[in-house]
């Protein structure tokens, strides 16, 4: 089967289990890129075509822009409804659809066949039900923000999507209370409904995003029980640099990188303070670089000349990030955290690396969630920049987790994940 | 392994229990402890001896509950763990067969003991009749560091349906389905070490591994009761570790190369008297680099030698992991002390923590001023 | 910990005493708090050892158990605390007010404050309390009438202490973390008498010095709940194994008065520090939940059960992260030692006024008329890393909405959105101001379904809770 084939199996599976009513709930899991919004957008035009009336909750307003967006480009015959909250200011990639009514009342958009929001917005609406929902970034839901909308499609039929791998959902309050409880407020919307209700679960076998050479590492190191291949073959996808190299630190990286489709750019051993100035400078130098040799971008669709909207940096802290910024970066590149890369898609990313300079690894920093987040969201390359040594902080770390009775333990171990993709790395390692 | 004997010099290894196995993934960067361990070294006694008595160690209140309750359980031939076991495993076993393996008699040889458990063991695990069976002190061996570690049995072994749970009686509390999450994961560690064991010992018999089960049930008093309940705890990250931690230890040879020739920790007791000069042995103790960090003085009897240590060399590791991550790539606490303070000329390594620094001390200034 | 407080880690070794990380006093300290050290038996969940208890230092009441394996003994214990426990809880909780808000409700005149050592001090309440407020008080294990009193109490009290800012019970090494930063480490940092120790240490010592001495159990022993192992061996079992109680009691005085002295002396430092502006609101919130508290009870109301349903859950836990929030916030708009530590992060940034254009009007994105929205400019050195956008305020101006309209190097323009109401001012050049993304008001929170309406992605409606004969005579070893 080719994974075209593979795919639309899955999806015709997805679509026929939920459309049939047989389950209160769903789950889909759903690896980088492995087309979770268009799984999203055949089912609502399915329901649509069925005239049933539909929901959909996703986490950010970005998230519920960029799926009206897919919606509406794809079903322009479809009647959406934008609910937001008072003052939002909508992006033209919304109000550009006639089909898109967008309002802060739910009574101007309730009679739309789609009506979409943030979890934060839904929980605002009561008295009001909808036979279908779907659920998006459902494993970065917390659990207690699922409780205060449930009771919109309580009584129908609801389908949670998304990534299992990456980051979780935080909070503030370190509360040992409900530790063990099904209903622990502090996991994921996912955890708690299937820690009480065992649903039945789904894989999309098959990442669009991931090139050939990234999709099986990051299966293994961040996705051990379920795996998924790539959609295209080794060699489909291919960057040029029409612009000759240069003598100098950069160069040797950037072609490590667009030949193999990973490199580690290693600087030398040395603990330093967070926001470490040379880290931050080769992410940037690295950035510009890539753009100064006219990356072009070769893809099963075609092929494009890799603009700085298609590139980022992530970081695991806001401060590196502000020293990214200030070291000058080319303006239009993105420059964000982990848990803002979440769900986003680049030509090229470079990773600073969460251990990178550390005397200590930290559960934070070896969090699986991040690296997979930080080290998933390239379709070409990804470059990681890092210090020396992080095979030796590793190796000194005490991984023995904090055990909590009746807390089911996760999978990947931060520490073994790390292991995994490092142990990769090393054979795209240039020390300029 | 003379190497090690020869570190250690005329005292008496100390036995390792499984506890002992555990708390060496507590802080594997430090070699001060790997070799301490694998030389089979008295850490109490030693810095006692240089006059940084431990200051941990357990109550003979713990001591007395833990083998009441530990009765508690194994009365009635085991009637509670039976019970607890159809709970957690969900059995419909109504009566198991109990073996002793402590019955061969306490001045028998650690040798004798575990050809007996061996056989025990085996015998129940291909007996394919077996309904059920109780192991109770087994003792089981491990390779440490090159040597032959025996565990001191600490738990009992259970078979039903072909397969082995490895059963951890402890005497902290289960309050409403918590407990303490430091001494649950203390107990997993522990655990992880007999699964570890029973696991080799399998494959030396020529019986599947995975026939041990990663699912350890770990009996402990309920509320606050003395009667017992139970959980299931899945070990799988603890055995990962543990074995990472064994690797790292099977090359505590090229660790040894890097000591000066001819180090020896030698006590030089005199019956039970140390007599070995203090500022001798406190010197070849030094020569073993370790790894301070204050989480050390919960957990391993040389941390206030250690901690002593550090501040003496005037090391930021005593002030702290969160200190030493805020102000990284500064290691001295004198340099840290100039940088605060804006004297002196910072080296190149540490311009960009001297801006930060420099940074919250005008804002400290002008808010205190 | 952050930038500010490692920082002044090292500096407290520098000058060899420990530096103070505020310059005003965060929680509402009582006139009269009751101070209450216990300890426990080794090997045991919550078998109380012995405690000393009192709301002056002059007047310790000593409890302790003679034999604390006896079942019997421990309630007899748990019955003469209450003695003084109770009390002096319903002392407070009888006086009330009802408040001249708009819709009126009860809250205490004043509230009662328990302080307890260090957070495990905290952690056995929650013990004491789960074991007792089951209790029946009649049948086969019958206890005094106010031992589940006792229990419902230290619950409702140990519970609030979770929210950030209640100050009804409070762990005293907590209490002085907040307000000094010492040369220990954050793992030494739970000894109160080592941070006593480098907060207030004697004449000619430095604080490590000081320190060393006070972490020997011989002469600082150990806060409690735990005691000393070695104490435990060489002097508790003989005792308990060959009866003497006068010699016991003294044992346990010995053990207990010394963190009895450091207690109040701690008091005493932390009474010299004037009050927080918004200590007092939080000190009425906590005598607002007291007041309905001692209804509920009074009312004939159930004892919280074991476990939180799904909702309560939900619902606990967006209050202790709104309290978090506004705790945060309202610490750094009292205290510009606070906001300095925000100010490190990159959450705050101080400046100075360079211009104000008072007059501007503009037509907001979706309106349609046109509104005053002053746009002011402030030159700092301080790394701004706001995005524009965001929206910031001012502790100067609390009331006054402002969002981040652009960073230019070191100039930071802002445009006023809100608060601009007649008796406000405008900043003005020249002038110094803060502004942070912290909000003491906290944000605003749905609401969650009803416990009898839990959708089934939560379990669906649990069972309503009735206490069981098993939780009322729980056999306690």
């Amino acid at each position: 089967m080719t994974p075209q084939d593979q795919s639309r199996a899955t999806t015709a599976e997805i679509l026929s289990d939920y459309t049939s009513g047989a389950h209160r709930g769903l789950v889909v899991d759903s690896p980088p890129g492995a087309g979770k919004t268009t799984l999203v957008v055949s089912t609502s035009i399915e329901l649509v075509k069925a005239d049933e009336r539909l929901m959909i909750v996703a986490q950010t307003n970005e998230q519920v822009d960029d799926l009206v967006d897919k919606l509406a480009s794809n079903a322009p015959g479809i009647d959406i409804g934008r609910l937001h909250a008072e003052g939002f200011e909508p992006p033209d990639r919304v109000t550009r659809h006639p089909g898109v009514t967008l309002h802060n009342k739910i009574e101007n958009v309730e009679n739309c066949q789609v009506v979409v929001a943030t979890a934060d917005k839904w929980a605002y609406i009561s008295g009001r039900s909808w036979p279908w929902a779907i659920v998006d970034e459902a494993y970065q839901m917390r659990s207690d923000k699922l409780l205060a909308v449930a009771s919109l499609f309580a009584d129908g039929h609801a389908l949670f999507v998304g990534d299992p791998g990456q980051l979780d959902p935080f909070s503030v309050i370190e509360s040992d209370r409900w530790t063990g409880m099904a209903w622990d407020p502090l996991q994921s919307a996912v955890a708690v409904t299937q820690r009480t209700n065992n649903l039945k679960v789904h894989q999309l076998p098959v990442s669009w995003r991931l090139p050939a050479s990234a999709a099986p590492v990051v299966s293994r190191a961040f996705y051990p029980a379920a795996g998924f291949s790539p959609g295209t073959a080794p060699g489909e996808r291919r960057l040029e640099l029409p612009v000759r190299g240069l003598p100098g630190p950069w160069d040797p990286t950037i072609e490590e990188a667009t030949a193999s489709g990973w490199a580690l750019h290693e600087l030398p051993d040395r603990h330093t303070v967070r926001t470490d100035p040379d880290v931050a400078h080769a992410c940037a130098a690295l950035a510009r670089r890539i753009l100064d040799r006219g990356a072009i971008a070769h893809d099963e669709h075609g092929s494009h000349p890799i603009t700085p909207d298609r590139i980022a940096i992530g970081c695991a802290h806001n401060d590196q990030v502000a020293a990214v910024r200030a070291a000058n970066p080319p303006p239009g590149v993105t420059i964000d955290t982990a848990n803002r890369l979440q769900g986003r898609e680049y030509d090229i990313t470079l990773v600073w690396h969460p251990l990178s300079g550390r005397r200590d690894a930290t559960a934070f920093h070896l969090e699986s969630g991040r690296l997979c987040v930080l080290t998933s969201r390239h379709r070409h390359a990804c470059i990681v920049v890092a210090r020396a040594g992080i095979a030796d902080l590793l190796d000194h770390h005490p991984s023995s987790p904090r055990m909590q009775l009746n807390v089911p333990i996760k999978f990947p171990d931060g520490w073994a994940a790390n292991h995994t993709i490092l142990a990769h790395l090393d054979q795209h390692r240039i020390q300029p | 392994m003379s190497r090690l004997d020869a570190i250690r010099g005329r005292s008496l290894p100390v036995d390792h229990d499984a506890r002992r196995i555990a708390a060496l993934a507590a802080n594997p960067a430090c070699d001060r402890r790997a070799v301490l361990d694998a030389a089979g070294i008295d850490k109490a006694k030693t810095v006692e001896h240089l006059g940084f008595p431990t200051r941990f160690g357990q109550s003979p209140f713990a001591v007395s509950r833990t083998q009441e309750f530990r009765a508690t359980v194994k009365a009635h031939g085991g009637a509670h763990i039976l019970r607890l076991l159809r709970e957690v495993l969900g059995l419909s076993v109504e009566e198991a067969g109990y073996h002793d393996v402590g019955d061969v008699g306490a001045d028998a040889g650690h040798g004798v003991r575990y050809r007996h458990t061996m056989a025990v063991l085996k015998s129940a695990a291909e007996n394919p009749a077996d309904a059920a069976t109780l192991v109770d002190h087994p003792l089981l061996k491990l390779g440490v560091a090159g040597y032959d570690v025996y565990l001191e049995p600490d738990v009992i072994a259970f078979q039903v349906d072909r397969r082995f749970h490895v059963v951890a009686i402890k005497s902290f509390a289960i309050i409403d389905g918590q407990a303490d999450s430091g001494k649950v994961s203390a107990a997993a560690r522990e655990a992880a070490v007999y699964v570890h064991a029973m696991r080799d010992l399998f494959a030396q018999l020529g019986l599947d591994p995975e026939r041990v089960s990663h699912d350890v049930v770990l009996i402990c008093p309920k509320d606050f009761m003395n009667f017992p309940t139970a959980c299931l705890v899945d070990v799988r990250l603890q055995l990962e570790a543990l074995k990472r931690q064994l690797q790292r230890l099977a090359k505590i040879d090229t660790l040894l190369d890097r000591l000066p020739p001819g180090l020896s920790l030698d006590l030089q007791l005199d019956g039970e008297t140390p007599t070995r000069p203090v500022p001798e042995l406190s010197a070849a103790l030094s020569s073993i680099p370790a790894r301070y960090a204050p989480e050390c003085l919960s957990a391993c009897e040389m941390a206030y030698f250690c901690r002593d240590e550090a501040r003496a060399c005037g090391s930021l590791e005593a002030l702290g992991r969160t200190v030493r991550d805020d102000l990284g790539g500064v290691a001295s606490l004198p340099v840290a002390m100039d940088l605060i303070a804006g004297s002196g000329v910072p080296s190149a390594e540490h311009a960009a923590i001297a801006e930060r620094l420099g940074f919250v001390r005008r804002i400290f200034d002008e808010v205190v001023a | 910990m952050s930038l500010l407080r490692s920082f002044l880690t090292v500096r407290a070794v520098r000058e060899g005493r420990a530096q103070p990380a505020a310059t005003v006093r965060h929680a509402h300290l009582s006139a009269e708090p009751l101070v209450f050290i216990p300890l426990r038996l080794a090997g045991e969940a919550a078998a109380p050892l012995a405690a000393m208890v009192g709301t002056g230092r002059a007047d310790a009441r000593l409890l302790g158990v003679a034999n604390p394996r006896s079942r019997d003994q421990r309630f007899t214990f748990m019955a003469e605390l209450a003695e003084i426990i109770v009390p002096y809880i319903q002392k407070y909780a009888a006086q009330v007010e009802i408040s001249d808000t708009k819709s009126a409700y009860e809250r205490c005149l004043d509230a009662p404050q328990i302080l307890v050592p260090n957070p495990g001090g905290l952690a056995f309440i929650r013990l004491i309390g789960r074991s007792t407020r089951f209790r029946a008080t009649e049948g086969p294990h019958a206890v005094a009438p106010q031992v589940p009193l006792l229990g419902r109490w230290l619950t409702f009290l140990h519970e609030r202490s979770e929210f950030a800012g209640s100050a009804m019970l409070l762990a005293m090494t907590d209490l002085l973390a907040e307000h000094w930063v010492t040369g220990l480490s954050g793992p030494e940092n739970v000894n109160l008498a080592g941070q006593l120790a480098w907060i207030d240490p004697p004449d000619g010592m430095t604080g490590q010095d000081a320190a060393l001495i006070a972490e020997d159990p011989l002469r600082s022993p150990p806060a409690g709940p735990d005691t000393d192992p070695g104490f435990d061996r060489h002097v508790l079992k003989p005792l308990i194994d060959a009866p003497s109680p006068a010699r016991l009691h003294e044992a346990l005085r010995g053990q207990l008065e010394p963190t009895w002295e450091l207690m109040w002396r701690a008091v005493d430092l932390l009474r010299a520090v004037p009050d927080a502006d918004s200590a007092e609101g939080r000190w009425e919130r906590d005598r607002t939940a007291l007041a309905r508290q001692n209804t509920w009870i009074a009312e004939g109301g159930l004892p919280p059960g074991r476990w939180d349903s799904a909702v309560a859950a939900a619902r606990r836990l967006a209050g202790l992260e709104g309290a978090q929030q506004s705790y945060e916030a309202s610490k750094a708009f009292d205290d510009p030692l606070v906001m300095a530590e925000h100010r490190a992060e990159g959450a705050a940034f101080t400046g100075r006024v360079i211009t104000v254009d008072a007059d501007r009007k503009i037509i907001p994105p979706g309106k349609k008329r046109l509104v005053a929205r002053p746009l002011v400019t402030i030159g700092t050195s301080d790394p701004v890393r706001f995005a524009p956008g965001k929206k910031l305020l001012s502790p100067a101006r609390p009331k006054q909405g402002t969002v981040l309209v652009s960073v230019d190097a070191d100039i930071v323009t802002l445009q006023i959105n809100s608060g601009m109401t007649k008796d406000a001012t405008l900043p003005s050049p020249g002038e110094v101001v803060c502004y942070t993304e912290l909000d003491p008001a906290g944000g605003r929170r749905p609401a969650l379904p009803d416990v009898t309406e839990t959708p089934w992605t939560h379990g669906g409606p649990p069972p309503e809770y009735v206490p069981t004969d098993e939780d009322a005579q729980e056999a306690w070893s």
